[in-house]
């Protein structure tokens, strides 16, 4: 007889997404595709003034309509709302003050799309205009108003942070590099409009919001303050989500809307957002002013970096300060560098506001330093390569700003990236017109701290056991397309050795799943997933235990199988089924729950004694090392990109075909952002608010993109993992740049690397060659 | 105004009374129910709601409804046979073409027309029949390598 084998594990199979089949087939229930019976059309009517104060605003007439349920104005809602608790300062609906071209001042619930159409149209707004700022340093100058009260000068907030001494650095330096950098504001675009199904059930006072976010538990938060109810009274669900990226990581005007609509109609409303309003929703990575100055040694060398970066931050606070403090935070823990001077100002303009987009924070100033870094490298005559790899940090590293990480997969990353690539042969050394160029970049794998801090535990996992033998996994990690759900029924069915048959996932439903932060700065894989397994050996221990009764053996003496339990080391031996054991472990218990949890040790929540010090503090840092070959065609200044080879170290890879899908529409996303993404405004109005003038690439101007995962088994993550989606993006407008310079020999400090962008460098460098030249002939 | 609209709808005959501003893909949505078919724009640029119409791929978000009469539609939810998913539904769903599914409906159906009428496309082939849906989540490699994986079942299928 053959021995019975202990089943095949779970952690590190390539299996397709638990929720992969609706997706395919259509069944995939997204927001929009709830059931509309009996359900109002919700609509939304905005500002067409940037700046100013609200003189009246009729909505009489527009109440009047035939057809017309209720009619909500900023009058309805005295509670302001915000993802930061220190920074509250959006209302619903405009009160008193409109500050952006598209601000929300007045909602319908209505019959049909026409009636609430024709309702917005009968509501009169008069605004009392002040001067509008469309850019930070309009919005700075002296004598402005200010947008917000008490923040004068509308800085949204100006941090300040020296780790080191930077000027003993710099005086170190054999060689000093700067620039000014800009990158232009993009948006996450998720293919999926923003949409939201409110159901008011009068009777009963309790309010029911499914909505397509990525943070049901901040959404309900906000929920029970704006609408000034009980949280027990109120239920938030998130059905399917098409995409995310930052967007929906906080609480969004609609989602309110949708609610008051709803209470004040008494009954069930439907807001679809437009693309158009999606985009004027926004809250995209912000235009960035960078100023950055790196200090190198002969020898490669990193010895100082000061930066300071101005974002524009919009016409609201959401996520705003975390960004300007993250653009800080993670010029930290990627290469060994010891004196940092860091100065970030978020001002406030009369835009519609920005907040977190995936590589939260970090893009923009990796953008600028890895830039940089290539220019050091050109001028101590050292391969770009081989200059990354003389700042290395070692695994078990703290910084001078107080992040630990355990793991550090940079060297693997780039290693590979140059033999995959070819880089040897082809840096410096390819023809006219085609370069290659690398960059690196790194993550958190979830914040050290949350945003709201509760001291709780960061994630929290249930699962039920029952008598059908089946087991249900209940969560609050909001799955958006990333695979959060697959990865946590991978954990609960490595660790228990089940067949996934047995498996159920039940997400995101606030009466049902237990409270979770949500899915933002890649937290589920490390916090979600150890969650799962604390609640996957809690269950086993339970299960073990019953099956020592029924062998009369002690709970040590059993081995799981999975699928059986027998007495250790009786391999011959099929064990007693599963249903067995469970059927004993209901004993006298009846229905099994369980529960695990996840809080991040204490040393992992950022040390440092700056102010924000806990921004940037992780259990685990990704690393991603890119490598971009581009040709550049020097009659239309097109950049195009041939291929990608991207190593990303994500720790352990829990299901290595989801960290290869992240880690390819993570450089991308970073490629659009190069080469042709641009949110842009005329006098504040949105210029590029639908999916042909806010260009992404199509699939015909998408690179491959070689894909290497590197894992580093970090003793904080599940199995060992980290983050696979945020990391890389960073390292790809960099690569790029730097590639084009390979080609054309001409440095961009802008991103994206338009063809008219092009053209002008080419034919300015045109003229200052030949000016050069006749100079030389000239002497 | 409004008038009957005749027509064909995954293999059922349908009449409905339909306004005659009305887009195909509010029809398809809100009337007949089939929510697989998607908006992600305001009209003819992501590509999400593409469908079939008597064989060819098809914006239905920039059609009118009353266009389509008489004719022969197909959604993404008339791929799966007996529930049995499709040679591309199966491989977007093995090979991870489809990660937040919102484009995957359209991406399909307008895969699913390219193979119809080419069996064995390359890649440039595949990238022209799909550049004018776009997805935020793949970067396309995984899109491109499922529909290349559908072409080789079906072409395995059809030798056998």
């Amino acid at each position: 007889m053959t021995d019975i084998p202990i089943p095949n594990k779970a952690a590190g199979a390539r299996i397709p997404l638990i929720d992969g089949i609706e997706k395919v087939t259509g069944q995939a229930k997204y927001t929009a595709d709830l059931d509309p019976s009996g359900s109002l059309v919700g609509m939304i009517l905005r500002s067409p003034y940037a700046h100013g104060e609200i003189v009246s605003l009729d909505i009489e007439k527009a109440r009047a309509l035939p057809g017309v349920h209720a009619v909500i104005t900023g009058d309805d809602c005295p509670a302001p709302f915000g993802i930061l608790p220190i920074a509250e300062n959006e209302y619903p609906l405009a009160k008193g003050k409109v500050r952006y071209k598209g601000d929300a001042v007045a909602a319908v619930a209505a019959e049909t799309h026409e009636i609430a159409r024709q309702a917005l149209k009968l509501i009169t707004l008069e605004v009392d205009e002040y001067p509008a700022y469309y850019t930070p340093e309009d919005s700075r100058a002296p004598g402005t108003v200010d947008l917000h009260e008490k923040r004068k000068g509308n800085m949204e907030r100006d941090v300040h942070h020296e780790f080191g001494n930077v000027e003993e650095g710099f005086a170190e330096a054999d060689l000093i590099v700067e620039d000014i950098f800009r990158s232009e504001e993009v948006t996450h675009l998720h293919i999926e409009p923003h949409a939201a199904m409110a159901e008011y059930d009068v009777a009963r006072d309790k309010m029911t919001l499914q909505s397509v976010t990525q943070v049901p538990y901040y959404v309900h938060l906000m929920l029970a303050q704006t609408l000034g109810m009980d949280t027990s009274r109120i239920r938030v669900i998130k059905p399917f989500v098409g995409g995310g990226f930052g967007a929906r990581t906080e609480t969004l005007n609609f989602e309110i809307i949708a609610c008051l609509l709803a209470r004040a109609a008494g009954g069930k409303v439907r807001i679809a957002l437009t693309r158009e309003e999606t985009f004027l929703t926004n809250r995209g990575r912000p235009e960035s002013d960078i100023k950055m100055k790196l200090g190198v040694k002969k020898d490669g060398t990193l010895t100082a970096c000061s930066c300071e970066v101005v974002q524009k931050g919009g016409a609201y606070g959401g996520y705003g300060i975390i960004t300007i403090l993250y653009a800080g935070a993670l010029l930290n823990a990627i290469y060994d560098l010891p004196n940092i001077e860091y100065h970030g100002f978020r001002i406030y303009t009369n835009t519609p506001a920005c907040g977190a987009m995936r590589g939260h924070g970090t893009v923009n100033a990796r953008f600028a330093f890895e830039s940089l870094l290539d220019r050091a490298a050109e001028g101590i005559g050292m391969d770009p390569l081989e200059i990354r790899a003389a700042n290395y940090l070692e695994n078990s590293f703290e910084t001078p700003s107080g992040f630990k990480g355990l793991t550090y997969g940079l060297p693997q990353c780039i290693d590979w990236a140059k033999e995959a690539s070819g880089w040897t042969d082809k840096f410096g050394k390819m023809e006219k017109g085609r370069g290659i160029g690398i960059a690196c970049s790194h993550f958190v794998s979830g914040a050290g701290k949350p945003v709201h801090w509760t001291g709780e535990p960061h994630a929290t996992i249930n699962l039920k056991l029952d008598f059908d033998c089946g087991i249900t996994i209940l969560t609050g990690a909001s799955d958006i397309g990333q695979g959060s759900s697959t990865i946590i029924a991978q954990t609960v069915a490595h660790v228990l050795g089940v067949d996934y048959g047995r498996l159920r996932v039940v997400a995101n439903d606030s009466a049902i799943t237990p409270k979770d932060n949500g899915s933002y700065s890649s937290r589920v894989t490390v916090m979600v997933g150890n969650a799962a397994m604390d609640a996957a050996n809690n269950l086993k221990s339970v299960l073990t235990e019953a099956a020592a009764r029924k062998l009369g053996v002690t709970p040590q003496e059993v081995e799981c199988l999975g699928e059986s339990y027998r007495v250790l080391g009786a391999t011959q031996d099929p064990g007693i089924p599963f249903n067995d054991v469970v059927a004993e472990a209901l004993v006298d218990t009846g229905t099994l729950t369980v529960k695990g949890t996840y809080t991040v040790p204490r040393e992992f929540q950022g040390k440092g004694k700056q102010r924000g010090a806990a921004v940037g503090s992780t259990p685990g840092y990704s690393y991603a090392a890119t490598v971009a070959e581009v040709s550049v065609d020097e009659d239309t200044g097109i950049v195009k990109v041939e291929k990608i080879w991207v190593a990303h170290d994500c720790g352990f890879a829990i299901n290595p075909l989801s960290v290869e899908g992240q880690v390819q529409g993570a450089v991308w996303m970073g490629l659009g952002q190069a080469i042709s993404e641009e949110t842009r405004y005329n006098e504040g109005l949105p210029m590029s608010a639908n999916m042909l003038d806010y260009r992404v690439p199509t699939i015909v101007e998408s690179p491959h993109i070689e894909t290497k995962i590197v894992e580093t088994i970090d003793p904080n993550g599940p199995f060992g993992a980290k983050e696979a989606s945020e990391g890389a993006l960073a390292s790809v407008p960099a690569a790029v740049a730097n590639a084009v310079y390979d080609a054309i020999g001409i440095r961009f400090s802008q991103t994206p690397l338009t063809p008219d962008r092009i053209m002008d460098a080419m034919i300015k460098k045109e003229r200052e060659d030949k000016r050069a030249a006749a100079k030389k002939g000239a002497a | 105004m409004k008038s009957i609209l005749r027509l064909k709808i995954n293999g059922r005959e349908r009449e409905d009374l339909v306004p005659h501003n009305m887009l195909l893909v509010d029809y398809l949505r809100e009337t007949v129910g089939l929510t697989g078919t998607k908006q992600g724009c305001d009209g003819g640029e992501c590509g999400a709601c593409t469908i079939l119409v008597d064989g060819q791929p098809l914006l239905s978000c920039i059609t009118l409804a009353h266009k389509a009469e008489g004719k022969t539609i197909e959604t993404v939810e008339s791929l799966a046979k007996q529930g049995r998913l499709s040679a591309l539904q199966a491989a977007f769903n093995e090979h991870l073409g489809s990660q937040c599914g919102f484009c995957t409906p359209g991406m399909i159906m307008a895969s699913e027309a390219l193979l119809r009428d080419n069996p064995a496309p390359d890649e440039d082939q595949i990238k022209k029949a799909l550049e004018g849906n776009i997805c935020r989540c793949t970067g396309y490699v995984k899109i491109i390598e499922s529909v290349k994986a559908a072409a080789s079942q079906l072409n395995r299928e059809a030798a056998a």
